[in-house]
C-alpha cells in the first residue's frame, strides 16, 4: 500500500507539489491524470525517492521512504520497477542487453533462462524483431515499449509508469494496456500510471486520481470520476484543463 | 538599516558556499569511488572496456606526441649543450625530462583531450537522458558502473601511456642527436644509463598514476553532475577539459617539489 500524505516540492522557488496526498491500496492500479506540467511525473519519482520532498511524507507498506539512504534505500529499490517518460534505455547497448541487464545485474538466473525471458516479453511488446537494434535505431514508441519491457522483467512489486503510451499509435496503445493488465493479474503489482489516455486508461485501472495545481483535486473509481459533478474534474475530462494549465 | 549590513555578510556567505560545496561534492565523490575499488561485485567486463578506450586507443596520439617531443628535446639539447661542450650529456637530459616531467604530464594532457571529454560528455548524456536515474532505480550504485571503472583504467593505463611517451620520446632524441646531429651512440645511451636512477622512474610513475586519478575523477564528476539539455553537457566537457590540465600542471609541480 503506497500512502502519500501532504506532499510539497519546490524547484527554483517554482511550487511544483502543493500538498499533495493520495492512497493506494495493495495490489490495486491508480491513473493519475491531469494536464501538462503539474507534477505527475514529480510525484511518481518522489515515490521512487529520486526526488526528496520539501515537507509530508511517502509509506509504501508502512515503511516512510522519503528518508531512506544507503542499503534501505537499495532494498526498497529492488522493489520497484520504473517506467520513465523518455525510457532512458542504455543507449551502448542492443535492445535485448537492455532487458536483460537488470536479470544479469541483480539475479543469478542463468544466461539461458535470461535469454528465454527475454525474448519472452519482448514478444509480448511486439518487439521480438527489434532485439539486436540499438535505441538510436528505434522510433519513440518502441523505445518505450523496450523500456517498459525492462521495467517488468523483473517481476517488480510495485509498478510506476510515467506516460506508457506516449508516441504509441492507439493499436499498439491498446497493446500495451492490455499487457499491464495481463501482467497486473499474473503478478499483481501496485501500481500508478501517469496518463493522458482517457478514456481508455478507466478500463485498466481500479482507481483515478487528478492532480491539478500540485494538489489532488479528486479521487475514485473511474466511474466515480466520470460521474463526478466537481467543476474541476469537468472542466478536465472535458479538455478544458489544458488550455487552463497552460 | 539591519539589512543593508546584513547583506553583504549574506552575499558572502552564499559565495564561501558556493565554492565549498562543490569542493564537498567532489570530495565525497572520489572518495565514494575509491572505496567501492574495493568492494565486489567487481565490474570487470566494463573496466576491460575502459582501459580499451582510455589507454588501447589513445597509444597512437602519445606515441606521436612523444616522438617529437623526444626530437625537439634532442635539437634544442644538443644545441644548449654545444655551447658548453657537453653533447654527451644529451641522452640523460632527453630521458631525465621526459621520464619525470615530459612523459607523465603531456601523455595525460593527451588522453585528457581525446578521452576525458568523450567521458565527460558520454556520462553527462547519461545524466540528461535519466539512463543515470535508470541504473538507480534498478538499485545498482551508478558510481560501481560509470566511476569506478574509469578510475580502474585511469591507474592502470596512464602510467603505460606515460612510458610509451618516454620510449620513443628517447628515440626521437636519438634519431636526431645521434643520427642527424652525428652524436656518438654509446655516449647517448651509455650516459643515460649512468644518469637516470630508479628513483627517476618512480617519480613518473608516481606522477602518471596520480593524473590517472586526478583526470577520471575531474571528468566523471563533470559529467555526473552536468547541467541542463545539450548546453549543460557542452559546459560540463569543456570545463572537464580545462580543470583535468590545470590540476595535471598544478599537482605536476607539488609532486615535482616534493619528490625533488
Amino acid at each position: 500500500m503506497i500512502v502519500i500524505e501532504d506532499l510539497y516540492k519546490s524547484f527554483n522557488h517554482r511550487s511544483v507539489l502543493n500538498g499533495a496526498s493520495l492512497r493506494v491500496e495493495k495490489g490495486e492500479i491508480l491513473a493519475v491524470i491531469g494536464g501538462s506540467g503539474v507534477g505527475k511525473s514529480v510525484l511518481l519519482k518522489h515515490i521512487t525517492g529520486l526526488i526528496r520532498p520539501d515537507r509530508g511524507t511517502i509509506q509504501v507498506d508502512g515503511q516512510e521512504v522519503t528518508s531512506l539512504r544507503g542499503k534501505l534505500l537499495v532494498n526498497y529499490r529492488e522493489r520497484i520497477g520504473f517506467l520513465f517518460q523518455g525510457g532512458a534505455l542504455f543507449d551502448s547497448m542492443t535492445v535485448f542487453d537492455n532487458v536483460a541487464f537488470p536479470l544479469r545485474e541483480k539475479t543469478k538466473i542463468k544466461e539461458k533462462k535470461i535469454r528465454e525471458s527475454v525474448n519472452e516479453i519482448l514478444g509480448h511488446v511486439g518487439m521480438q524483431d527489434e532485439w539486436r537494434k540499438y535505441p538510436a535505431e528505434l522510433s519513440g514508441g518502441m523505445q518505450k515499449r523496450a523500456a517498459l519491457a525492462r521495467a517488468l522483467i523483473t517481476n517488480p512489486e510495485i509498478m510506476l509508469f510515467d506516460e506508457p503510451t506516449t508516441g504509441l499509435d492507439p493499436v499498439m496503445a491498446s497493446t500495451v494496456f492490455t499487457y499491464i493488465r495481463s501482467t497486473h493479474e499474473q503478478i499483481g503489482f501496485t501500481g500508478i500510471i501517469v496518463t493522458h489516455q482517457i478514456p481508455r486508461i478507466f478500463s485498466i485501472v481500479q482507481k483515478v486520481a487528478l492532480l491539478s495545481r500540485g494538489v489532488i483535486v479528486a479521487s475514485g473509481t473511474p466511474e466515480e470520476i466520470q460521474q463526478s459533478t466537481d467543476p474541476a474534474v469537468q472542466y478536465f475530462l472535458s479538455g478544458g484543463e489544458r488550455g487552463r494549465s497552460s | 538599516m539591519l539589512n543593508i549590513v546584513l547583506s553583504p555578510i549574506r552575499q558572502l556567505g552564499a559565495l564561501f558556499l558556493g565554492i565549498i560545496r562543490p569542493l564537498g561534492r567532489a570530495g565525497i565523490f572520489i572518495f565514494t569511488a575509491i572505496v567501492l575499488i574495493f568492494l565486489p561485485p567487481y565490474k570487470l567486463y566494463r573496466i576491460v572496456k575502459q582501459v580499451r578506450f582510455t589507454g588501447v586507443n589513445s597509444t597512437f596520439i602519445v606515441l606521436l606526441t612523444g616522438l617529437f617531443t623526444g626530437m625537439v628535446l634532442g635539437i634544442q639539447g644538443y644545441y644548449s649543450l654545444n655551447k658548453f661542450a657537453a653533447e654527451s650529456l644529451l641522452g640523460p637530459i632527453v630521458a631525465l625530462s621526459l621520464i619525470r616531467e615530459l612523459g607523465p604530464v603531456l601523455s595525460a594532457l593527451m588522453v585528457t583531450a581525446r578521452a576525458g571529454s568523450a567521458l565527460a560528455a558520454e556520462i553527462g548524456i547519461m545524466r540528461i537522458t535519466e539512463q543515470i536515474d535508470a541504473l538507480e532505480m534498478m538499485a545498482l550504485n551508478p558510481l560501481r558502473y560509470l566511476v569506478v571503472p574509469n578510475i580502474v583504467a585511469g591507474i592502470l593505463t596512464f602510467p603505460i601511456l606515460a612510458a610509451f611517451f618516454d620510449l620513443i620520446g628517447i628515440f626521437g632524441g636519438y634519431l636526431v642527436g645521434v643520427r642527424m646531429l652525428g652524436l656518438s651512440e654509446g655516449s647517448y645511451f651509455g650516459e643515460m644509463q649512468n644518469m637516470v636512477t630508479m628513483n627517476d622512474i618512480s617519480v613518473g610513475f608516481y606522477k602518471s598514476v596520480s593524473f590517472g586519478i586526478i583526470v577520471n575523477w575531474v571528468c566523471c564528476y563533470k559529467g555526473y553532475y552536468t547541467g541542463y539539455g545539450a548546453e549543460g553537457v557542452s559546459r560540463a566537457t569543456t570545463e572537464a577539459v580545462v580543470i583535468s590540465s590545470v590540476l595535471i600542471l598544478v599537482w605536476d609541480y607539488f609532486m615535482a617539489a616534493f619528490f625533488f
